[in-house]
């Protein structure tokens, strides 16, 4: 225990000198690092701007309300279609998680040294570019539209999905496959019958989890052309329609808190 | 064991109720009918994608890093500050809502304003709140950093709050007895409790938040997505691909390291 001697009696210090030492350098090094970026984000702005905000917010705030209620009709169209890209883009990323997660699970895996680390390598990149960058890449190639922000999804959701799924697999009890083996069971069976039993509650609650946070991603898409009521949102931000863009947002907020209800009650009832 | 017909071993089905196993059933195929009956595909647009596919496939062997480095540059280290910033401002302002926001700790009133200000925080995506801070203080990193700082507030406040409420009452009130104050009382009871696992969410923010970064600028926020955007609109696939491959080398090296560090901490 770091002590420190003091006129024969011994007090108690949290931390020896060296690592004070080390803990206090640490924080000067991230101190400088920051100090450093912030200077240069601060070159890249316009002051004036930032300090006319408030002003700014005020009016623009002042020009929301009231949300032009009226407009309702037209958004219930792409609210179902922000909901269809989120569940029909769930669903695509389930049908394929499963195969690459069984790949990339230790103890599924046909083989450690070859396919392993092609699944691993399919859930990085899938996991690592943004949905809206996915949104990006599609609507250039097979033109604006909801079957881009379905695939879209689809393919962000494939990592997570997979990546969760197989570590569910990799926890499993093992007891319970070896009893499965030792009636004799072929490896398909032992799959059906001593695996997939064990992940059910984890890959649904995996799924429902994943279409919660795709409501909330969907919503964005439509800013790239996607499809959605992200469409909605840009063109009456660039025509200025402000009472529209606050209908809008309130809409987003509703169907966000009604998903993330839906989600919690089913995860609830399953585990 | 009676005469007559053999007795199957059947397994139990993952839903015990059988009208609301088949209730769910029929509930997803008519789903699927309407969905697929209101989605307007223009196929001919798709057939023509697999060819451009091709084309964007074909720019990753090899990427063109060079016609436009410049631009990349000054995008990814844009992102790379925007990241930095935002995560720490946003951790320091998370600190004391995160604290308000926990039930052992804060007052009813306290509580409920503070776990309000997550709530909102939480619910826009990031590049929502992007698109409003471009419009109220102009283009640039310093909306992006806005709104990546705003988003890491809702996710470490609320991760904050909930890991404090969790902790172990017999330290805290072991501190409590030997007549600390309150910031003493923070200082060596909540924090060495909550200190390995908040290292390691921030450091996963950091992730979160270059990922993010590296989208706002497609409304305008600032860093690699303005680029990126630039590139795929005027159709050049092999800077466009060039562009992913840094953000994806950038995503794994957070990812590895984090990941490390996450480790070493707990």
């Amino acid at each position: 225990m770091p002590v420190r001697q003091q006129a024969d009696s011994k007090i108690w210090k949290r931390r020896t000198t060296k690592a004070q030492f080390a803990v206090w350098f640490g924080w000067l090094l991230g101190v400088a690092i920051f100090v450093y970026c912030w200077r240069l984000i601060s070159d890249k702005t316009i002051w004036f701007f930032v300090t006319d905000a408030p002003k700014q917010a005020a009016d623009m705030a002042e020009r929301m309300v009231p949300p032009k209620w009226s407009y309702m009709e037209v958004l219930w169209a792409p609210v179902w279609d922000t909901i269809n890209i989120a569940t029909l883009g769930t669903m695509i990323a389930i049908v394929i998680a499963v195969p690459v997660a069984f790949c990339a699970a230790r103890n599924t895996t046909p083989s450690i040294h070859f396919v392993r680390p092609v699944a691993l390598f399919i859930i990085v990149s899938s996991r690592s570019i943004n949905s809206l960058i996915w949104a990006l890449m599609l609507v250039t190639l097979i033109g604006p539209g909801v079957l881009a922000g379905v695939i879209a999804i689809g393919l962000r959701s494939i990592g997570f999905c997979a990546k969760l799924l197989y570590e569910a697999i990799e926890e499993i009890d093992h007891s319970q496959v070896e009893a499965v083996i030792a009636t004799g069971a072929a490896r398909s069976q032992q799959l059906s019958f001593g695996i997939v039993p064990q992940i059910m509650p984890a890959f649904a609650g995996i799924s429902v989890f994943r279409w919660d946070i795709n409501i909330r991603e969907s919503t964005v898409l439509g800013l790239v052309g996607a499809g959605g009521i992200g469409l909605q949102l840009d063109s009456s931000i660039s025509t200025l329609a402000w009472t529209q863009v606050s209908l809008i947002l309130l809409v987003i907020l509703a169907t966000v808190i009604v998903s993330e209800w839906v989600s919690a009650k089913i995860r609830h009832a399953i585990i | 064991m009676s005469q007559g017909a053999i007795r199957r071993w059947k397994r139990p089905p993952f839903i015990q109720n059988p009208t609301l196993r088949w209730g769910l059933w029929v509930g997803a195929a008519i789903y699927l009918a309407f969905a697929f009956g209101t989605m307007e595909v223009n196929w001919d647009r798709v057939a023509e994608g697999v060819t451009r596919g091709q084309r964007f496939l074909a720019a990753f062997f090899p990427p063109d890093f060079v016609s436009r480095w410049d631009s990349i540059q000054d995008g990814i280290l844009e992102s790379l500050w925007m990241t930095i910033t935002s995560t720490v401002i946003g951790i320091i302002l998370s600190v004391p809502v995160g604290l308000g926001a926990a039930r052992n700790l804060a007052y009813r009133p306290v509580y409920l304003f503070c776990r309000g200000i997550l709530a909102v925080s939480r619910t826009f995506p990031e590049i929502i709140l992007a698109i409003f801070f471009v419009k109220l203080f102009g283009f640039g990193p310093f909306a992006g950093f806005l709104a990546l700082s705003v988003g890491t507030i809702g996710f470490y406040g609320k991760l904050l709050a909930e890991d404090i409420e969790d902790m172990d009452p017999v330290q805290a009130e072991a501190i409590k007895s030997v007549g600390a104050g309150w910031l003493q009382w923070l200082n060596y009871s909540v924090q060495p409790q909550v200190m390995p696992r908040m290292i390691g969410l921030g450091i996963y923010r950091l992730d979160i938040n270059f990922r993010e970064s590296a989208v706002v600028g497609i409304v305008g926020g600032g860093g690699i997505g303005a680029t990126l955007l630039t590139s795929f609109d005027r159709y050049e696939f092999d800077s466009a691909a060039a562009i992913l491959l840094v953000i994806i080398g950038i995503v794994m090296v957070l990812e590895y390291t984090s990941g490390y560090i996450r480790r070493w901490v707990q």
